[in-house]
């Protein structure tokens, strides 16, 4: 299957490229959209895995509404990065030690377990035609691991809960609009009809 | 090559030639839309719209209605300057017009037409619409920022903050679509909604189709909801400071997303392709029985007439009101609505069609 490979290694390549910008880059807004390019071609290589309910609900919740909110917020802050780099050239040295030898260590593991391990797992065998990843994840998630599931739902309900009742501030002072009280404004409320005599005599 | 090699290509090609025809098809629509958007008000407020300009004056005095006018107006914008403020970030604000019709066009891959219309018919047809959706606020976000205008950034905020909290709404509506028709394949939604005018979906979710059509004309930016454009406030919203072309493409993937947007209210709530007298007494067998692209073309005019409909009669809303409306109003009526969709769909009160 040429063309998988193919479009594999492109999108793989992007991914990389793109990650390494994220944290390269000098302007936080590049840098945000790298990261929003990073998300759209890891769905893309999840897309080749045959999970296509996860791939997209990536794009849909972290480039659709994650990214944006982050993107908000970086444009809107004026940062200066030339502090933060400052002791960058300083630590080069002991960083590059560092990470050489983590690199290191990491493929020596690698090289005693047998190269990279992946001859232990065969390839995957492709789906048949009316696989349905959606079916698939809902069907797990709501017998075999329905309890983890709940939990991670009511942990969820319970952070939005925390963040609202951290940032809702009672100020009686502020004046605002209610709109029910508005909408059920009648005539009588607002107009008080005045009889009088359009014109009076003078007393001489 | 190895003959596998080939039949990939030739499927690639193949598949390239069917977008490019979507295209043509899309951007003639989108063209042709805005002289009916022009037409339409002028009616609506008793003046003639544009009557004047013809085919290159090849027919002499008869100016066939003005139909040469999209045209006209196509090649004054390509042929204009492109203009680049000095101080913008050069590579993002040309990006940024592509960032937004990109997935204009994209969304409509799923879009099916018909039974055998359709150009990408996957499993998650509704998941892909509402992720393409999605990726058209980075246009906008990309645009004012890119701009280094105080107006288009502002303006950008606006609408990028509209735009993500009514897809909650639109979300949520789509979310009682699926429930009802089990599928997340846009043709299967549609077939699940066989059987004439009161089984599609707009009966049993009426709130929900209300409300996916008013977020439709919010998440497009169009009037009533334009605030992103208050000429008063912040002139033309994210696109200042856009001319020529690069303004042209902006508009282009405006007025795609309306197109889509009633394509997509057509098949999710009013039945797609199918006919209205589907298994009617006396209709049913007739040719006015049968489903097909016909049908589908009616809807979706109907749908796109009712964006211009609404922007000819509804004065423009206020910012706040509209996050009241969506954040307070529509999202509670969803949730709520979700709920009874999934009792209906429990007790069987829906069914699925034939």
């Amino acid at each position: 299957m040429p063309i998988i490979e193919i479009t594999f290694y492109l999108f793989a390549a992007v991914l990389v490229g793109a990650a390494v910008m994220v944290i390269s880059v000098r302007n936080p807004v590049y840098a945000a959209l790298f990261l929003v390019l990073t998300f759209f071609s890891a769905a893309a290589l999840w897309l080749l895995l045959e999970v296509e309910f996860l791939a997209i609900v990536l794009v849909l919740v972290y480039v659709g509404a994650v990214m944006v909110l982050f993107l908000f917020v970086v444009m809107m802050l004026d940062i200066n990065l030339a502090p933060l780099k400052e002791g960058f050239i300083r630590y080069l040295p002991a960083a590059i030690t560092v990470a050489v030898v983590m690199a290191v260590e990491l493929m020596m593991v690698l090289w005693v377990r047998g190269k990279f391990g992946s001859e232990a797992f065969e390839s995957p065998v492709p789906h048949p035609p009316d696989y349905n990843n959606t079916k698939e994840v809902g069907e797990w998630l709501y017998t075999q691991y329905m309890l983890p599931f709940e939990v991670a739902g009511i942990i969820l309900l319970v952070a939005i809960i925390a963040a609202v009742a951290l940032t809702l501030r009672r100020r009686p002072e502020a004046k605002r609009q209610d709109p029910a009280r508005q909408v059920q404004v009648k005539r009588d409320d607002r107009i008080r009809m005045v009889k009088m005599k359009s014109e009076t005599k003078v007393e001489e | 090559m190895s003959p596998e090699l080939i039949a990939q290509l030739q499927f690639v090609l193949w598949t390239v030639l069917k977008i490019a025809g979507i295209m043509v098809v899309l951007i003639l629509g989108v063209a042709y839309y805005t002289y009916a958007e022009r037409k339409v008000i002028g009616f609506m407020q008793v003046r003639k719209g544009p009557n004047r300009v013809g085919f290159f004056g090849l027919f002499g005095k008869f100016h066939f209605w003005g139909l040469g006018q999209p045209l006209a107006d196509v090649f004054k914008l390509l042929l204009k300057e492109i203009i680049i403020p000095q101080n913008a970030n050069r590579f993002l604000f040309l990006l940024a017009p592509i960032l937004s019709v990109a997935p204009a066009f994209a969304a409509w891959a799923v879009i099916p037409a018909d039974d055998w219309l359709v150009l990408a018919d996957i499993n998650a047809g509704l998941l892909y619409v509402l992720a393409m959706t999605s990726l058209g606020v980075y246009g906008l976000i990309v645009a004012g920022w890119a701009s280094n205008s105080k107006y288009a950034f502002l303006g950008a905020l606006r609408s990028t903050a509209q735009m993500v909290s009514y897809e909650i709404a639109m979300g949520f509506s789509l979310i009682g679509v699926l429930l009802l028709a089990g599928s997340l394949n846009l043709t299967e939604i549609v077939l699940a909604q066989s059987g004439g005018l009161f089984d599609w979906y707009w009966l049993p979710l009426l709130p929900l189709c209300m409300i996916y059509i008013i977020s439709g004309v919010a998440e497009t930016n169009r009037a009533p909801f334009d605030v992103a454009e208050g000429e008063s406030e912040i002139v033309a919203g994210f696109h200042v400071e856009y001319a020529g072309a690069s303004f042209a493409v902006f508009f282009l993937a405006e007025y795609a997303n309306m197109i889509l947007i009633s394509a997509l209210t057509t098949i999710f709530f009013f039945g797609g392709w199918l006919s209205p007298f589907q298994n009617a007494p006396l209709l049913g067998d007739t040719i006015l029985g049968a489903g097909g692209v016909h049908w589908f073309l009616i809807k979706l005019v109907f749908f796109m007439f009712t964006f211009l409909w609404l922007r000819a009669t509804f004065p423009r809303y206020r910012y706040d009101q509209i996050m009241r409306l969506g954040w307070k109003v529509f999202v509670p009526i969803t949730i709520a609505w979700v709920m009874v969709a999934s009792c209906m769909a429990v007790f069987g009160i829906v069914d699925r069609g034939v």
